[in-house]
């Protein structure tokens, strides 16, 4: 893989760009695989990145059945950050924003990571409460955030309204090394450091069954034939109930669309991501001078990637109050994805029922921000059985009652 | 808009009418029964890929429960059914096995 530098940027333009060469490499499947990754999504890619680069496992292949970064690593927001109320969220989110800020650097990919900061506004009493609470959390768990009053607020997002008058900003929790990533980038980035490894990226390869032996897998039988392996990482969010269904059981989540859009471009005016979870609608500018916004998602089951019309109309009305400026903007391009909700709203890193296989899903509303920390996790979860960031998010907790219950901190998707 | 005829009132409505309610037909486990048999009637989803039976509300209309049967790949209704039956009825199994909505 020839290396991204300045040096090369030179060296390129004195030659018509004529030796960047392919990002990720094209083979044909082999026979058998050490592990299987199933799902080119960011969490997918993560996964088999940290299992090359922290456990030496480097006969590996992610397969996918459309193209990488299709899902809802394409489809996003790009919000990122860590400021969770338990401590489980706390460290697997914590750890990847942490690797977020050096991540360019480690993949030798610009994913464009964006520290601005993030406001997650109050507009209710509750809230209030509820982010204070976070704060104090978040102290103690070592993640930066502070509680912010509407005057400081107002002088990170002058574009708003904080007066009401139905749902005033009575403040917010701020963190500031919060932010936003370029989503393709990071998938390009992951799929480039696996393939310099010699792993292998398949595409078009969609797995269609899961062969097991005595209860343990052996492999998995896809739409170019049959492949097989040790152990296999189910990373497919939307789809991971058809996945469970192939291998024999089910999980403990539903697939719901969920949409976001953007506005015409505009000037810069806007340096900063704000949430707004009562009125169930986030806003942040990328750097084409869009408004990217996204608020909730529909209530019913759906594999479409399409949602309900009526929810962009909510939630540009529920935003359209605080931010008055936005009902003056066209809106360009709206698109859904198939996020996978659990019945915690937290993730699932586990093992499962089958001896050998693993499933990361339950990502929901709010995964792309943890891609490192839960790749990381997941890999040390396949290479050894065990992980301390993974620990808590085991498939059998719903059955124990042990819930990591963070649907107030991701009452809106983000 | 995805639009259901709600067969307690008889009208057909907009899903802004009306609230979803889940999978459909799952059987009631309380608190003497076993962890397995909770852990599915409060979690366990099938989550199908195809023809999901769910329950709905027509929450701004007439306030009653009913069942639909809706194929979640292509959002296509094959019917709708009173909330007060165990199993599909075989009307509804039929329009499914012909792809047509009854
Ligand atoms: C509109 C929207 C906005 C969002 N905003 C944010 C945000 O601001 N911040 C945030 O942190 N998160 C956000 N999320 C959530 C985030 O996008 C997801 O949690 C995250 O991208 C999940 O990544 P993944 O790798 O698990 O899944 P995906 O990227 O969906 O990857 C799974 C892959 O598996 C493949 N697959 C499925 N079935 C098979 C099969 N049988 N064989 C082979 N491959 C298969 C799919 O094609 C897909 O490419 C948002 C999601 C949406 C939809
Ligand atoms: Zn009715």
């Amino acid at each position: 893989m020839r290396r991204f530098s300045a040096f090369a940027i030179a060296r390129e333009a004195l030659r018509n760009h004529e030796g960047w060469g392919r990002t990720w490499a094209k083979r044909p499947p082999k026979a058998r695989y050490d592990v299987i990754i199933v799902g080119a999504g960011g969490h997918g890619l993560a996964t088999a990145y940290y299992l090359g680069k922290n456990f030496g496992i480097t006969n590996v292949a992610i397969l996918e059945k459309g193209w990488l970064g299709g899902g809802n690593t394409g489809r996003n927001t790009t919000i990122i950050r860590s400021n969770y109320l338990q401590d489980p969220s706390a460290a697997i989110y914590e750890k990847a924003r942490s690797l977020y800020e050096g991540l360019s650097q480690d993949l030798n990919y610009n994913v464009m990571f964006s520290p601005r900061g993030v406001i997650m506004l109050a507009q209710t009493h509750h809230e209030v409460r509820g982010y204070k609470r976070t704060a104090h959390a978040n102290s103690l768990q070592g993640v930066t955030t502070e509680w912010i009053e509407p005057k400081r607020v107002k002088e990170l997002c002058p574009i708003m309204n904080i007066d009401g008058p139905r749902y005033p900003v009575l403040g917010g929790l701020w963190q500031a090394r919060g932010g936003t990533a370029r989503h393709d980038a990071v998938a390009w980035g992951y799929a480039r450091a696996c393939t310099d490894m010699g792993m292998d990226i398949l595409q078009k390869c969609e797995v269609t069954g899961i062969a097991r032996d005595g209860g343990k897998v052996t492999g998995v039988q896809t739409t170019q034939g049959d492949i097989a392996c040790d152990k296999l990482g189910v990373v497919v969010a939307g789809h991971s109930g058809v996945l469970a269904q192939m291998a024999g059981f089910r999980l403990p989540l539903e697939s719901v669309a969920l949409q976001a859009l953007v506005s015409e471009p505009v000037k810069p005016c806007m340096d900063v991501v704000v949430m707004a979870n009562t009125v169930h609608g986030y806003m942040s500018q990328s750097d084409k001078g869009e408004m990217v916004i996204g608020g909730g998602t529909d209530g019913y089951n759906n594999y479409t990637q399409r949602g309900s019309f009526h929810h962009i109309e909510e939630t540009l009305r529920a935003l359209v109050e605080t931010f008055p400026m936005i009902s003056r903007l066209k809106m360009l391009r709206q698109w859904g994805g198939i996020v996978d909700v659990t019945g915690d709203r937290s993730p699932i890193l586990s093992k499962t029922p089958v001896d050998g296989m693993y499933v990361n899903c339950g990502w929901g509303t709010g995964g792309f921000k943890a891609i490192p920390g839960s790749g990381w996790g997941m890999a040390e979860l396949i290479a050894k059985g065990h992980s301390p960031l993974t620990e808590a998010f085991g498939m059998e907790r719903f059955r124990e009652g042990r819930f990591i219950d963070e649907s107030v901190a991701a009452g809106v998707a983000h | 808009m995805l639009i259901l005829t709600c067969p307690n009132c008889g009208l057909a409505v907009e899903e802004t009418e009306l609230s979803p309610g889940g999978e459909a037909h799952l059987e009631r486990f309380g608190p003497t029964s076993s962890d397995d048999a909770f852990e599915e009637y409060l979690f366990l989803r099938d989550n199908v890929k195809g023809v999901h039976f769910e329950r709905w509300r027509h929450a701004y209309g007439c306030g009653k429960w009913f069942l639909a049967a809706r194929d979640t790949a292509t959002l296509q209704v094959f019917g709708t059914y009173s909330a007060q039956t165990k199993a599909p009825p075989p009307d509804i199994l039929a329009a499914i096995k012909k792809g047509k909505n009854t």
